[in-house]
């Protein structure tokens, strides 16, 4: 029996074994790179993805749990042509090293700035908690995702006149 | 000859042939000097090996180094474009492939820009000089008076060509020249200006940037069943119950290599759980006492070797102080964020292996010896992995996928480790202890120095088949390859053991441990983490007896003058003072080049203490670093800023744990690393330039400099030297509330 997930706007016909983790399935299924394998334990936040605004790590949830929720991974967030804020802000700051952790640590920092626009560098650090970096990347990353919040308030205030 | 004539007789009677020689070879000296080729050309001398020009105008370069995340494709198509004028989006570059590159051994050693970038630089130079001569031969003008510029050489008087007119099949098949026209410092225009990261877009955007995410056609997923613990032999497995699970095509055994291969990946890593609880294990305790480990290691067989013995000045008559101290340091993870991955594919024959290798080279050669094939049916191509910090198990994960695909030929096997197998099988960075003795006069300058350190080797890489751990546990099981001690300008062990001050008597020995109870290897900046943890620790402690401030106490024994800047930078934009701090807060201090031949680094931290937690937040650090010639200024601040933060969470956190058989430390709650809300407010990174000077590496500077600040700062926070690395909240609090020392 076919499971219909909701990912980055898009549904999905899924027929793996409902008890997949939905890394596995973004991953193989869906071929998105971006939520990587870091520990299947909830550890390292290297998986994560927002699911209907929360952070959550996709190693450890099965798909048969997500049916009508809304789920979004850094693909959803922009391309490389046209970059959304937070991949714009980490480009811009080079908050990256090897880069591995960096996809978990954006969604994390989208769910924050849904819900904080403009949080302050002890919220980010305090968000971002979950999510472990081995290269040492975090001043740039911390400045990264103030930086996106930045990006992001400034067009949510140009779309508004435009979104009447 | 008369063997009665005497040394001197033979002098006299054949003077002018005596000097003759010595002419001669004088001359030799000089031409093979002359011949001496910058970087990578020494191996590689052909101009096409490293770069080529298409009919269409591409330009493709090529480097035997690898993006392990250090930002190296970017400064090397800055070098490449510089040199060739052209922009840097015109380069496409090829990384590290037996198949296509030259072999520039391991990307390691913070080498590449010495090795590789002084190839390319030359190589590109070369050509470009190449283009100019044949532009001005078809034109019969001076090639003084045309110019390189966006891809074409031009004329003053209006003649143009695109460099893909210029160049045939043959025109850069010829060998590279000792002298290179560089371009000059002051006209560099990509050269010396921050550029952004040619792979970050990728990796921000979910495009396909890593190993792990490569998907071939008709490809299968495999996992592996490790040993329960090192020594552990495998009495039986039921495989009849796994091979019946959905999706699953074969289950592997030889000898004690055990691992499962299935359609899907999620499906391998059930069949694997099952696999390995249907295995039998023997399991012998083969473990040192952890809780003892520096006496265990001071305690074994040791092969002694002196890695430096300076006597320039007699003992001094006058009475002097001695002191002397002991530190510590424990196996330490890489700990790759991602755990180890490869796919490799047998097809009629040959074998394809796309790996996060350092050294793509050595591990054919190792794929190869392991699987009895010549070394001409193995390609191994390099995919970038998760940041590796050194020889973690990239190797390992590559020879596991080429087992899996010599017994499932065919079809692509990719093969991905679990947390806990990365965290307990990964060669780890060796315990060590250090001891230091040192004299001190009325004047409050050092005198004599006697450093020893006990140490395993920091090198177990693949080129042999046995430094390969797959191939350890097979049924015709490959040994380790035998380790003896060297030393060598770089080190290992004693990587940064001597001292650059200027002492009049220094001796320096390595007490070589060749048994090597936990499997180890090279973890970034080998021994000199710890040397230079334990030389900038005792200098600390030295200043202080000394009565003197630490920065100028270090000063009073540097010399080279590059140091003495470093030295001065940092401790200036730090805003170094001798002022009280206020309670629980500490400033400290520490400086080093790394191996004593590649960038000076100095690193100024401030740190508050909490006393009855024993918790250590390092509020700031600031940094200067000279790496000779800049390419990319923020890739060398981003290297500083991650050494410092990757050393801080070494120092404060990390240690392998074992009991007598297991290794315990397998995930970030039994092994913690540093995480968000312990990271300073700022890090500061100042780079000296040097135009002209040549490249010094960058990436393993810091990770000495920032422990020993770390310990210098505790230490005037709180009154009380740590030795014993890490400095566990535990450690610090017990620490704190024992009687002054």
């Amino acid at each position: 029996m076919a499971l219909i997930l909701n990912i980055n706007g898009h549904p999905h016909e899924i027929a793996t074994d409902p008890h997949t983790p939905l890394l596995y399935v973004l991953r193989n299924d869906l071929r998105l790179n971006a939520a990587k394998f870091g520990c299947g334990l909830g550890q390292c936040g290297a998986c994560t993805v927002v699911i209907d605004g929360d952070p959550v790590f996709s190693c450890v949830v099965p798909i048969m749990l997500l049916q009508g929720r809304k789920i979004v991974t850094v693909e959803g967030l922009g391309t490389v042509e046209a970059p959304g804020p937070v991949q714009q802000a980490f480009i811009e700051k080079q908050a990256a090293q090897c880069g591995y952790c960096i996809p978990g640590m954006m969604m994390r920092a989208y769910a924050l700035l849904l819900k904080m626009p403009d949080p302050s560098p002890e919220h980010i650090r305090a968000a971002l908690e979950p999510n472990l970096c081995r290269c040492g990347t975090h001043m740039r990353i911390v400045a990264a995702v103030a930086r996106a919040g930045e990006l992001m308030r400034g067009s949510a205030q140009a779309i508004e006149p435009k979104s009447r | 000859m008369d063997a009665s004539i005497s040394r001197r007789g033979f002098l006299q009677a054949s003077g002018a042939l005596v000097v003759s020689f010595t002419l001669l070879s004088r001359t030799f000296d000089s031409v093979a000097a002359e011949r001496e080729l910058p970087g990578s050309l020494k191996n590689t001398p052909y101009l096409d090996a490293w770069l080529r020009i298409d009919a269409d105008g591409t330009i493709t370069v090529f480097t035997g180094k690898a993006e392990l995340g250090q930002g190296i494709k970017t400064a090397l198509i800055q070098i490449a474009a510089e040199e060739l004028a052209v922009l840097p989006p015109t380069i496409q570059l090829v990384t590290a492939d037996t198949g296509r590159t030259p072999n520039e051994g391991y990307t390691a050693g913070s080498h590449s820009l010495q090795d590789s970038g002084a190839a390319i630089r030359n190589a590109a130079a070369q050509a470009r000089e190449i283009l100019l001569a044949e532009a001005a031969r078809r034109w019969l003008l001076d090639p003084a008076q045309l110019t390189a510029r966006s891809g074409q050489i031009v004329s003053e008087n209006g003649h143009a060509a695109k460099y893909a007119e210029l160049v045939s099949g043959q025109t850069l098949h010829v060998m590279a020249q000792p002298q290179s026209k560089l371009k000059d410092p002051h006209d560099f225009v990509v050269m010396g200006t921050p550029m952004k990261r040619v792979d970050i877009p990728a990796k921000v955007t979910g495009g396909m940037a890593y190993v792990h995410d490569l998907r071939l056609p008709n490809m299968v997923h495999a996992r592996v069943v490790r040993p329960s613990s090192p020594a552990a032999e495998l009495l039986s497995v039921d495989t009849a119950a796994v091979e019946r699970m959905p999706g699953v095509l074969k289950v592997v055994r030889d000898g004690r290599f055990l691992a499962v291969i299935a359609e899907g990946e999620w499906q391998a890593v059930q069949a694997m759980r099952k696999l390995s609880a249907a295995a039998r294990w023997r399991e012998q305790g083969t473990l040192p006492a952890a809780r003892e480990l520096p006496k265990v290691l001071q305690s074994m067989k040791a092969e002694d070797a002196v890695v430096a013995d300076e006597q320039l000045t007699a003992p001094p008559a006058k009475p002097v102080r001695t002191f002397e101290a002991t530190y510590t340091r424990p196996y330490q993870c890489h700990a790759s964020i991602g755990p180890s991955c490869a796919v490799a594919h047998l097809e009629n024959g040959s074998l394809t292996v796309w790996t996060h290798t350092q050294g793509v080279y050595p591990d054919r050669a190792a794929i190869a010896e392991m699987l009895n094939l010549p070394q001409e049916k193995v390609r191994c191509i390099h995919m970038e992995g998760s940041g590796c910090y050194g020889h973690n198990g990239a190797d390992d994960a590559a020879a596991d996928a080429a087992l899996l695909a010599r017994a499932f030929p065919g079809r692509p096997v990719r093969v991905q480790w679990m947390r806990e197998q990365e965290h307990a099988w990964e060669p780890y960075g060796p315990a060590m202890v250090t001891k230091v003795r040192a004299t001190l006069n009325e004047k409050g300058k050092i005198g004599r120095w006697n450093y020893e350190l006990w140490s395993n080797t920091h090198a177990t890489r693949p080129g042999p088949a046995g430094n390969l751990l797959a191939a350890r546990h097979l049924a015709m099981p490959f040994e380790p390859a035998p380790q003896s001690v060297r030393i060598t300008p770089e080190g290992s062990g004693d990587r940064n053991a001597v001292p650059l001050y200027a002492f009049p008597n220094k001796h320096i020995v390595w007490h070589f441990l060749r048994e090597m109870p936990l499997r180890v290897s090279a973890l970034r900046s080998l021994g000199a983490y710890m040397n230079v943890f334990s030389i900038e620790s005792f200098m600390d402690e030295l200043a202080t007896a000394a009565a003197v401030d630490p920065v100028d106490f270090r000063l009073d024994h540097l010399e080279d003058a590059r140091a003495r800047e470093v030295v001065t930078t940092a401790a200036q934009r730090f805003g170094w003072s001798t002022k009280a701090m206020p309670t629980n807060r500490g400033r400290g201090f520490a400086f080093a080049r790394y191996k004593n031949l590649a960038a000076y680094c100095a690193v100024a931290v401030e740190v508050q203490i909490e006393p009855d937690s024993g918790r250590v937040r390092m509020l700031r650090a600031v940094a200067a670093v000279d790496s000779g010639e800049i390419v990319n200024p923020d890739g060398i601040r981003n290297q500083i800023e991650g050494g410092i933060l990757q050393a801080m969470s070494w120092t404060l956190y990390e240690a392998v744990t074992f009991d007598d058989t297991r290794i315990t430390s397998i995930d970030w709650s039994t092994y913690p690393i540093l995480r968000f809300p312990s990271v300073p407010d700022s890090i500061d990174v100042h780079v000296i330039p040097r135009p002209g000077e040549p490249f010094l590496g960058t990436g393993e500077a810091a990770q000495g400099p920032a422990a020993a600040a770390l310990a210098n700062a505790i230490a005037n926070a709180t009154g009380k030297r740590l030795r014993d690395l890490p400095f566990t909240r535990e450690r610090v609090r017990t620490a704190v509330t024992s009687a002054p020392t």
